[in-house]
């Protein structure tokens, strides 16, 4: 460099080159705040998803709030309702966890006939990992003197679909916190600004952005998004509720569809395993549609709900390959495949897909997305 | 080693808790909660409790038909969610299908438990592009059009506070608890 750089910025962006690494948008056309958009996982490394990648599943759009005129209210089966200032909450002893969230509806185009022909973030990247920030929620339920008698939790959003879920109290006081941080700064307008709640390991959903309002209940509501949605129908007929912990799955996310091996030779195989029910115990990989399996390295640490990413080295031959990643978490669940998901739930039930991922390089080293 | 570094931070806190003079104490592990919240009243509570159990708690006063409904509904419902309930950018809402088909819709009148949740779901959420603009008379009113249209209520049945609670959609037992049981539904008043 023999010309002095660009000057000091107060808040830094991705280099100009890198403008395509981007959330992908699938929104409603008539309602273009109801949609998702997905973090384009192929395109990172690491665990660690920048704010601005992380995943978005809005049911109206974002809203804006003003920070200081935002309340949290904790009413219901208490003794004393009580409301909360954002300046109040960030005065309370806080604690910081790096956790995924996934989406419910993570991956469900797994369920189709056909393997979606898509990048592996555009399909398995409703799930990002942060590190949230926030007042344990037992404080503030200890604070309110919720009851004995009272099993649930009602959680609601100040967004335009006032979204609304429930949540056992149990999981509340053990372990959930209304988070106002993620990595380091406040959450951003997209990821609940200015206060979310984090449900450790479960359904994305229950994680409720632009947290307003806390109802200790004796029983669920039975919200729209806890019956119609979020709710997996069944061969049988009958459908799966309360489905909240996130089971294990694992992505290779490079190589991955929509990529191409530059001719044979030695490639790292990365990819990404998460677990709701706590720590990643080994992630397998076959590179040969799973006749032959080899462990992977896990890169520590290896830490619960959250991303655990793994790496394990290939010399490619230049022949045909299937390849394929396989998670099993510290309660020996093992990552099904395809096969067996499909045999025991159906194609109907959108929600909770994760089977293994296969993806299948050619001769020229394209790679492309098939089911076994 | 840990244990060796444990018993110094304990004995430093120890000493810095023991010290006369600073201004304030340490406050101790864990930090104990600073209790700021605000006594909320009764009536910001009641303002602010937006939700409808399945027994029909948080449903407010008013009443309506299906027949006045339909006008409310072909005005502010129909465009997403289709003249006759058949779904478009929105969701299908009408349907008595069999759940066990070989491509089941899933709708209101074959899918949701309880009748209750349209009343609260329609009061917070929608229209999608007005939402929590319609009166609690007009909530009633589609609310019963939607079931009409699934033909769980006749066109002439008024729907309120007491009658909404008492629908028995088909599917209520339809739900396996899968993390959490799922609660017996609650006893419909006034009925043994």
């Amino acid at each position: 460099m023999k010309t002095p750089g660009q000057p000091f910025s107060n808040y830094g962006q991705p280099s100009p080159q890198q403008r395509g690494v981007v959330r992908w948008i699938s929104a409603n056309r008539a309602v273009p705040g109801n949609g998702v958009s997905w973090t384009p996982l192929h395109d990172l490394e690491g665990t660690i998803t920048p704010a601005g990648l992380h995943f978005e599943r809005h049911h109206n759009g974002v809203p804006q709030i003003p920070i200081d005129r935002h309340r949290l209210l904790i009413h219901g089966q208490v003794q004393r309702a009580l409301t909360f200032s954002m300046s109040d909450l960030v005065r309370y002893p806080l604690r910081s966890q790096i956790l995924f969230i996934e989406c419910g509806g993570n991956s469900n185009a797994g369920w189709h006939r056909l393997p979606q022909q898509t990048r592996a973030g555009f399909m398995h990247g409703l799930a990002s990992c942060s590190e949230w920030a926030g007042v344990p929620l037992s404080l503030l339920l200890d604070e309110a003197g919720a009851d004995a008698s009272a099993a649930w939790l009602i959680a609601e959003g100040a967004d335009a679909a006032a979204i609304q879920v429930s949540l056992p109290l149990a999981k509340a006081r053990e372990d959930c916190f209304v988070a106002l941080y993620q990595n380091g700064e406040r959450i951003r307008p997209e990821n609940g600004y200015p206060l979310r709640l984090i449900v450790p390991g479960w359904e994305g959903v229950l994680n409720i952005k632009w947290l307003r309002r806390l109802e200790v209940a004796r029983e669920p509501v039975m919200a729209r998004n806890e019956t119609a949605r979020y709710t997996e129908l069944q061969p049988s007929g009958k459908a799966r509720m309360f489905t909240f912990v996130m089971d294990a799955k694992s992505l290779i996310t490079s190589p991955s569809a929509g990529q191409k091996l530059d001719g044979k030779g030695v490639y790292e195989i990365r990819g990404l395993a998460w677990t709701g029910r706590g720590r990643i115990r080994s992630v397998d990989v076959s590179t040969d549609g799973g006749a032959h399996w080899a462990q992977a390295q896990l890169q520590e640490p290896v830490l619960p709900m959250a991303f655990t990413r793994f790496r394990i080295g290939w010399d490619w031959s230049g022949a045909p390959a299937v390849l394929k990643s396989r998670a099993t978490d510290e309660t020996g669940y093992v990552q099904p495949e395809r096969s067996v998901l499909i045999a025991q739930r159906g194609r109907h039930g959108y929600f909770h897909y994760n089977a293994i991922v296969c993806w299948q390089v050619d001769e020229d080293g394209e790679i492309s997305h098939v089911y076994s | 080693m840990a244990k060796y570094r444990t018993c110094i931070r304990e004995l430093a806190f120890a000493l810095l808790t023991a010290l006369p003079g600073g201004p304030g104490a340490w406050a101790g592990e864990p930090v104990p909660a600073p209790h700021l919240g605000q006594p909320a009243s009764a009536e910001l509570v009641a303002r602010w409790s937006l939700s409808v159990y399945p027994d029909g708690r948080g449903l407010p006063p008013g009443r309506a038909t299906a027949a006045q409904g339909r006008p409310i509904y072909l005005e502010r419902c129909a465009k997403c969610h289709g003249a006759d309930g058949e779904g478009g950018s929105g969701g299908t809402l009408v349907g008595r299908g069999s759940l066990t088909d070989s491509d089941p819709d899933q709708t209101v009148g074959n899918y949701w438990p309880y009748a209750t949740t349209l009343f609260d779901f329609i009061r917070r959420a929608m229209p999608m592009d007005a939402p929590a603009t319609l009166s609690d008379d007009e909530i009633y009113a589609v609310s019963a059009y939607v079931l009409y249209m699934n033909r769980i209520v006749g066109i002439d049945d008024p729907l309120d506070a007491d009658s909404l609670p008492r629908i028995r959609m088909p599917n209520r037992d339809g739900f396996i608890g899968v993390d959490a049981a799922v609660p017996a539904p609650p006893p419909v008043p006034g009925h043994p």
